[in-house]
């Protein structure tokens, strides 16, 4: 049996793949990816249109799309994160079909109960061998984790594994197996590594930012869920962080063993790991180089599907036995509702991942958050957009205050008794408009731009167009 | 209190926003070194309505142009009416220098319908003519509440290299201590400038406080919090002043005139020295002399 074809197109071709079919693609390789935009060219110049793309999240590496869409290669887009190039586009209503926004458990989850099939699934694959076992964690565009493509590998009607690194067979350590794939294609490059994870990822220097850090890694401790046994996720920004370097001080200082770190992994999680602070990580996709070469070498360090760690319609995923995540916001509004889809402007530039499911999961869900952003408030009434839903946010910490969810008087009295300063999410709002005043709400027009659907498939919010004036 | 004193530059809008929020008992809003010529007047009015608008409830320290300067009157004409808590005149060498500065701000003070001498003053002491004038300086005007040494301009003046161990600033430190005790006010400690040594902060940190320093300034918010923490009273120290409070109520109880705990004698000093310690727990922790030293104040 041959799977090895030697073009893309072939595989296209071999495939079967017909217009108004659905195409998938994962970014494990971020914004270095260069196979969808290479699998893309090559279904233009054959002729087929009107596809539907899933893809688990969209890169400004990935801004040819556009032109494919302009063209009717492309229809329509399913994803859980929408960069700010290409969310511009679609807020400035570049496609007829909404966008459809999931989570990443949602996607995973959605995949396999076969609410959003997927006819062809191509997989870029930093290391494979002839029968399409294949790997992330190793290659020149080695980028750790392969978590979110194992649905897509699974379920896709056909696979192909698209590699530029091939060896033999077998693979050893691979990640997806030969079972899975229909077709293996070995070509020049599949990814920039620059842009795959970055070389270090640093905690802030922000004095804001650390003074947040702070507030969240001692909440964290005063939330009583600080024990042997403990599991934690936390986000790659720098403020998140921080968080992670602090809590990973007290943790060490007062010698608690927790059970697993979670997620998006950086190189803080791993230098948890090596602490002693947890005893694996479950890891759905690597940010950066430590985490790529810890995810290699260290055995504790662990490979989880997108639907092991998040989904929905799993027996049981890993975001249902967290402890604590912490997450970002570019709004929370006085309900704890948070929008991480658009900008204060109503275009979209980002997504939820993550988000709620995590939230949904854990025991304290904490957004960490400047109480403004240059000239705008961080809490508002009303968010532009629901990403995540406020009753599963528990606690905002900001530089001046930590404002708990008020279904969690538990927790704001274990932070009041450890001295935190425990405020009302209306005084933030307030201490905030006081500075910077009400912004003006942006003007959206009246068409559907993208459906927000909650990690159980239901519909969660809409996102409008942002009507382009001619200047 | 003020164990902690944080540098904040008068000219960045956004720290003056967050100020409150860093974690200083003080904040030394810059109007000297951290603002260049050009900008004194725009970090003029960004400092004043910072003071007037912001509602710190830190204390608000302004560090003013030196007297040499041409810039030093403005500054008060502009400070002044905003009532920051404390004025920093900046290479003070000698008393005179307090007392013309204490001057014109009594000016500005009368001009503007406020209080004279309602608001202190914290010299920076940083010439080796300033260290040798140190008492005469610390006791030349009522509105000092302390002195503060600056170990960068000192040895710069002193024509010595300024290093890690400090040993260079090792007299000054001394002396700086030996002075303003003799003149019953406080004295606080250099900042430490390299903001990534947090290992070189602690000892320093700690070599200040052993000198019998008040508090330490820093130009990095990250270093605020191991400050605070060193100049804080540890629980034993504050379990020690409750003990000689407690003792001494004992001693009345029984009618004793002399009073010792574990074997030492109960001194004017050590009294002195625990009403200090419960009055810093009380402030930081909100425990200390309503539980320890009641009735003794």
């Amino acid at each position: 049996m041959n799977k090895m074809v030697k073009t893309i197109k072939e595989a296209i071709t071999l495939s079967g793949l017909k217009d108004g079919m659905t195409i998938s693609f994962h970014h494990h390789l971020r914004n270095g990816d260069m196979v969808a935009v290479m699998v893309l060219e090559a279904i233009a110049q054959l002729g087929i249109s009107d596809l539907n793309v899933n893809i688990s999240s969209v890169f400004d590496a990935h801004m040819p799309i556009l032109q494919h869409i302009r063209d009717g290669v492309v229809t329509g887009i399913e994803t859980d994160y929408m960069g700010g190039m290409v969310g511009r586009a679609v807020s400035e209503g570049i496609l007829e079909k909404p966008v459809t926004f999931r989570t990443h458990g949602g996607r995973a989850s959605d995949i396999i109960r076969g609410a959003s099939p997927i006819d062809v699934a191509f997989i870029a694959a930093p290391t494979a061998d002839c029968m399409g076992n294949c790997t992330g964690k190793e290659g020149p565009s080695a980028c750790g984790s392969l978590g979110y493509a194992f649905a897509d590998a699974m379920y896709a009607k056909k696979t192909v594994v698209i590699t530029d690194h091939l060896v033999d067979y077998p693979l050893i350590g691979g990640s997806i197996g030969e079972d899975y794939v229909d077709y293996v294609v070995c070509v020049d490059k599949i990814g920039e590594p620059s842009g795959i994870v970055s070389g270090t990822t640093k905690i802030t220097k922000d004095p804001v930012g650390l003074v947040i850090a702070d507030y969240a890694a001692k909440a964290i401790d005063a939330s009583g869920l600080l024990k042997d046994g403990f599991s934690f996720q936390t986000g790659a920004g720098g403020a998140s962080l921080a968080a992670a370097k602090y809590l990973k001080d007290i943790m060490v200082r007062k010698g608690i063993q927790g059970s697993y770190g979670l997620g998006g992994i950086t190189a803080y999680m791993v230098d948890m790991l090596q602490a002693g602070c947890f005893k694996a990580l479950y890891d759905v996709q690597c940010f950066d180089l430590d985490a790529v070469k810890s995810i290699k070498t260290d055995p504790r360090h662990m490979e989880v599907t997108a639907s092991h760690y998040a989904g929905p319609g799993a027996k049981s995923s890993a975001v249902d036995s967290l402890d604590v995540v912490i997450l970002g916001a570019t709004e929370i509004d006085t309900q704890f509702n948070v929008n991480v889809h658009t900008d204060s402007n109503g275009y979209i530039m980002g997504g939820s991942g993550g988000h709620s499911d995590t939230a949904a999961g854990a025991k304290m869900a904490m957004i960490v958050a400047p109480l403004s952003r240059a000239r705008l408030p961080i809490v508002v009434d009303q968010v532009l957009c629901t990403s995540t839903p406020g009753a599963t946010v528990d606690v905002l910490v900001t530089q001046c205050g930590i404002a708990v969810n008020p279904l969690r008087q538990d927790l704001a009295e274990r932070f009041r008794q450890a001295k935190l300063p425990v405020v009302e999410i209306h005084q933030l709002k307030e201490m905030a408009e006081k500075l910077t005043g009400v912004p003006k709400k942006p003007v959206h027009g009246d068409r559907v731009v993208a459906n927000v659907l909650y990690r159980d498939g239901s519909l969660l919010d809409q996102i409008y167009n942002i009507p382009v004036f001619q200047a | 209190m003020r164990r902690s004193m944080l540098f904040l530059p008068g000219n960045s809008p956004n720290i003056l926003i967050n100020a409150e929020y860093l974690g200083a008992d003080s904040i030394i809003l810059d109007l000297e070194d951290a603002v260049a010529p050009t900008e004194k007047d725009g970090a003029r009015i960004l400092v004043r309505n910072a003071l007037t608008s912001m509602g710190y409830t830190r204390e608000k320290i302004v560090r003013i142009n030196p007297v040499e300067s041409p810039y030093w009157k403005e500054d008060l004409n502009q400070i002044i009416p905003a009532r920051p808590d404390l004025i920093m005149p900046t290479k003070v060498s000698c008393k005179e220098d307090v007392e013309q500065v204490s001057a014109y701000m009594a000016q500005v003070e009368r001009r503007n319908g406020i209080e004279v001498g309602s608001v202190g003053l914290l010299p920076l002491i940083e010439t080796g003519l300033g260290l040798e004038n140190a008492y005469q300086i610390a006791s030349s005007d009522p509105r000092i509440v302390g002195i503060f040494l600056g170990g960068e301009d000192l040895t710069a003046d002193l024509r010595c290299q300024r290093t890690k161990e400090g040993n260079e600033i090792f007299y000054a430190r001394s002396r700086m201590v030996a002075c303003a005790r003799a003149a019953g006010i406080e004295v606080y400690d250099t900042p430490w400038t390299d903001v990534e040594d947090y290992e070189g902060l602690v000892k320093d940190t700690e070599l200040a406080k052993s000198l019998g320093f008040s508090g330490k300034s820093s130009i990095s918010p990250r270093h605020v919090s191991f400050i605070n923490e060193i100049f804080s009273p540890t629980m034993e120290e504050i379990q020690y002043a409750k003990d000689v409070f407690a003792c001494i109520e004992r001693a009345k109880a029984e009618g004793k005139g002399v009073v010792s705990l574990r074997g030492k004698m109960i001194d004017a000093p050590i009294v002195s020295r625990a009403r200090q310690v419960l009055e810093a727990a009380r402030a930081i922790y909100g425990i200390g002399l309503e539980e320890g030293g009641k009735g003794h104040e």
